[in-house]
């Protein structure tokens, strides 16, 4: 958390010396403080001073990284309770289990589904992020092998799970270049799983299922020992203990500044769940309730899909939604006749009009409102769609030269405009659309006839 | 070194309780937290989160087959819709009266009575009516419909910026409850909030439905709204204090991933349990968000939403 004025001028030397350019220690205190000058101007700082203002500029929950190429995992670092206060920065690494128990063709399956999945929404593409790796087998060779066989088939990003010092060491024989984190060090082994960590160079999570007093108590003998990138995880398996331990853990770190809990989480949702619909929802809560890495045990796209639709949902950040730029976009090849489709710069909107007028094989023009973003219906609601507001896209970006009739398609549900915009624009024919965008192809089939 | 202190917020505020049913059938009390969803250890939460069923009063044209198939021939009549929606589990019926509807069946308080009586008299659980969210036909309809229910303490929806006065008014005189709708907006649905109050509906006889954005279309709208109406509640505001309802299955279910089977990329997967996760997410990320009500359209949902919020009151 960022000292306060007062507390950063009890670091100073209180010689007023005049070195930085201010009359006191004091005034320059209060400048720190206010981010407006750097604390290095100040030549005279003592060493445990420089320690504790570089300790106070820590964020609250250490930024980990898992992995080591392209598709490393970075968690943690967030800064509110809740999205509207700022946003959600790092969204939890998806992860799948790889028991070394299984058969390696299995094993090789499993893989190649998880790390070439890919699915398509508001124009970007949503991945899953890697594998944790489990030593059910308690055999090092049987965890070095499985590691080696996962590695050799992708580049994402691992966990390591093994309690036993000797297995893990195995395993990171053979994939420690990856940086994979290593889960996890407990009250018997911690010892040798930090000197792992060390060696290795690689992110080590601490788990203590008997209170947070413990795992804290843990992480601090890990960070003593020389390991900083942590990842915790308190044991909480359930919707509700989930939910209580990880607002705790989140609050400890954001409200208290409480250092030793001040990590990224990882969770498992599967262990408690019975089915893989239980674990896709406890998932889903872990999500938008503080989960840093979750590992999943069951894999479908059916299931992928909306954990990945509901991780971008949850961090978009609030403040800028992701927006179209205003103006005319051709669908397809459209000629003069084609119909002219109107909505809103809400991405999402967008996506879905044109994702539709696409795939019903409509080409057409599509005139995009500036809406800062806003979806039909709560911009319109926000006056932020308004009859006016179309007309003025209408004449500013000359919708009219491309095309050779006078009709125009009102997408959503905003009916309510059509008066108002017949008045505005007294050549043009105005037609209200369907309210759902996978019905346009539908409503132009039995209305388009320019 | 010392045992870690838990943070404990301390609230002032306290959603208000509203009371649905009663008078001779099984009447049900949401709202009434005084802490954040489920942190059982900071205040008390001390009504169940209610999972509501949606029957509609003519049979759905434009439903998804798997919905269609969940339920069968009941969805021609909603009292044995309702019937088949309490044994699955509902907590409380709405019916939506959606043949009122001037692009259906334009129906008006005849045909609206009927419904409401079917459904009044086939469960005995308690009621919530929904207009077809037209002002002057809901109007029409919801003060045929409340008649008919008098003392059956049903909610009647929405109450809209536009509409408010009449079902308001209705709902006093008629001693029931009223939804109040805004699209997804804090002073929206503050205001709303006064509005109804100021013509005398008592604060325990109102709901809010600050509207739903399904998964994927807009859930992290609502999600966020709900929070900030949550936390403003806690935080002694009255006028946002109003158990909120979400209208989840008839948002989630009109979208194309559960909706559609075929022609969608694979990446989307297998259709059945990608409809039904896409329901299930939407009511359980509200409901983490501070939902008070949610209403389902799918058997399965109801049951999986219930077995969630199970674990979710309980006491860790
Ligand atoms: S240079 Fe350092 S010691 Fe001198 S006045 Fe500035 S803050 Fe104080």
């Amino acid at each position: 958390m960022a000292l306060t004025g007062i507390e950063i001028y009890k670091l100073l030397p209180k010689t007023n010396c005049k070195e930085c350019g201010f009359p006191t220690c004091l005034a320059f205190a209060m400048k720190v403080a206010a981010k407006a000058v750097e604390i290095s101007l100040c030549p005279d700082l003592s060493e445990e001073a420089k320690q504790a203002l570089e300790a106070a500029a820590r964020p609250p929950i250490r930024l980990v990284t898992i992995g080591a190429g392209e598709r490393k995992v970075e968690v943690g670092n967030e800064v509110v309770m809740f999205r509207h206060e700022k946003t959600f920065y790092h969204p939890p690494g998806l992860m799948f289990r790889v028991n070394d128990t299984a058969a390696p063709e299995e094993i090789a399956k499993l893989v190649e589904e998880v790390a070439s999945y890919s699915v398509e929404r508001v124009g970007m593409q949503l991945e899953l992020d890697g594998f944790a790796i489990d030593n059910k087998s308690g055999d090092a060779a049987a965890f070095a092998n499985c590691a080696e066989l996962v590695e050799s088939k992708t580049d994402l990003p691992l966990v390591l799970m093994s309690s036993d010092p000797a297995c893990m060491s195995a395993a990171l024989e053979k994939v420690a270049t990856g940086k994979p984190l290593l889960y996890a060090a407990n009250k018997d082994n911690s010892d040798k799983m930090v000197e792992l960590a060390l060696k290795y160079g690689c992110p080590l999570a601490v788990y203590a299922s008997d209170g947070l007093s413990e795992l804290a108590e843990l992480t601090e003998k890990v960070s003593e020992g020389g390991v900083e990138d942590i990842v915790i995880d308190p044991g909480a398996r359930d919707f509700a203990q989930s939910l209580t331990t990880l607002t705790q853990l989140r609050r400890l770190a954001l409200r208290k500044s409480f250092r030793p809990l001040g990590y990224p989480i990882i969770t498992f949702p599967g262990e408690a769940a019975a089915s893989a619909e239980e674990e896709a929802l406890l998932a889903g809560q872990q999500i938008a309730k503080y989960a840093g890495i979750i590992v999943l045990d069951r894999f479908s796209p059916s299931v992928a899909y909306p954990l990945l639709t509901l991780r971008l949902n949850i961090y978009i950040d609030p403040q800028k939604p992701i927006q179209m730029t205003p103006g005319v976009y051709q669908i397809g090849a459209p000629k003069e006749t084609s119909p002219l489709c109107v909505t809103t710069n809400f991405s999402l909107t967008y996506f879905s009009v044109a994702g539709e007028l696409e795939s019903s094989a409509w080409a057409s023009w599509l005139l995009v409102c500036d809406t800062e973003g806003l979806s039909v219906l709560t911009s319109w609601a926000a006056g932020k769609f308004d009859a006016e507001k179309i007309a003025k896209s209408v004449k500013e970006f000359d919708v009219a030269k491309n095309i050779s009739h006078r009709s125009l398609v009102l997408l959503g549900k905003v009916a309510v405009l059509r008066g108002e915009l017949e008045e505005e624009l007294p050549d043009w024919k105005i037609m209200v659309g369907p309210l759902e965008a996978m019905d346009i192809g539908g409503y132009l089939k039995q209305h388009w006839t320019a | 070194m010392a045992a870690v202190e838990m943070p404990v917020e301390k609230w002032t505020g306290k959603v208000h309780e509203v009371r649905l049913g009663g008078e001779g059938r099984k009447s049900i009390v949401v709202g009434g937290e005084t802490t954040l969803p489920f942190l059982h250890f900071e205040g008390s939460i001390p009504n169940r989160i209610a999972v509501a069923v949606e029957v509609q009063d003519q049979e759905p044209s434009d439903w998804a087959t798997s919905l269609v198939s969940a339920w069968g021939d009941v969805l021609r009549d909603p009292g044995a819709w309702a019937k088949k929606a309490a044994e699955f589990g509902a907590d409380i019926i709405v019916l939506r009266l959606r043949s009122a509807h001037p692009e259906e069946r334009n129906t008006g308080a005849a045909e609206a009575k009927a419904a409401v009586d079917k459904v009044l008299s086939a469960v005995d659980l308690p009621v919530i009516v929904l207009g077809p969210e037209v002002a002057e036909k809901d109007n029409e309809v919801l003060v045929a419909a409340s008649e008919v229910a008098r003392g059956s303490r049903v909610a009647l929806g929405n109450c809209m910026e536009k509409n408010y006065r009449t079902i308001a008014a209705t709902a006093i005189a008629d001693g029931h409850v009223v939804i109040a709708k805004t699209p997804i907006e804090i002073n929206l649905a503050k205001q709303l909030n006064i509005l109804i109050s100021d013509i005398g509906v008592p604060v325990d006889a109102i709901l809010m439905d600050p509207t739903t954005g399904a998964l994927g279309y807009g859930l992290e709208y609502s999600y966020s709204m709900m929070e900030r109406l949550h936390l403003a509640a806690l935080q002694g505001d009255a006028m946002t204090a109003m158990p909120m309802v979400c209208t989840v299955g008839e948002e989630a279910w009109r979208q194309k991933e559960a909706r559609v089977a075929e022609g969608v990329p694979a990446s989307w997967g297998d259709h059945e349990q990608r409809s039904l996760l896409w329901e299930e997410f939407t009511a359980i990320s509200l409901i983490n968000s501070g939902a008070d009500i949610v209403v389902l359209r799918h058997p399965k949902a109801v049951e999986v939403v219930k077995a969630t919020i199970d674990r979710l009151m309980s006491q860790v």
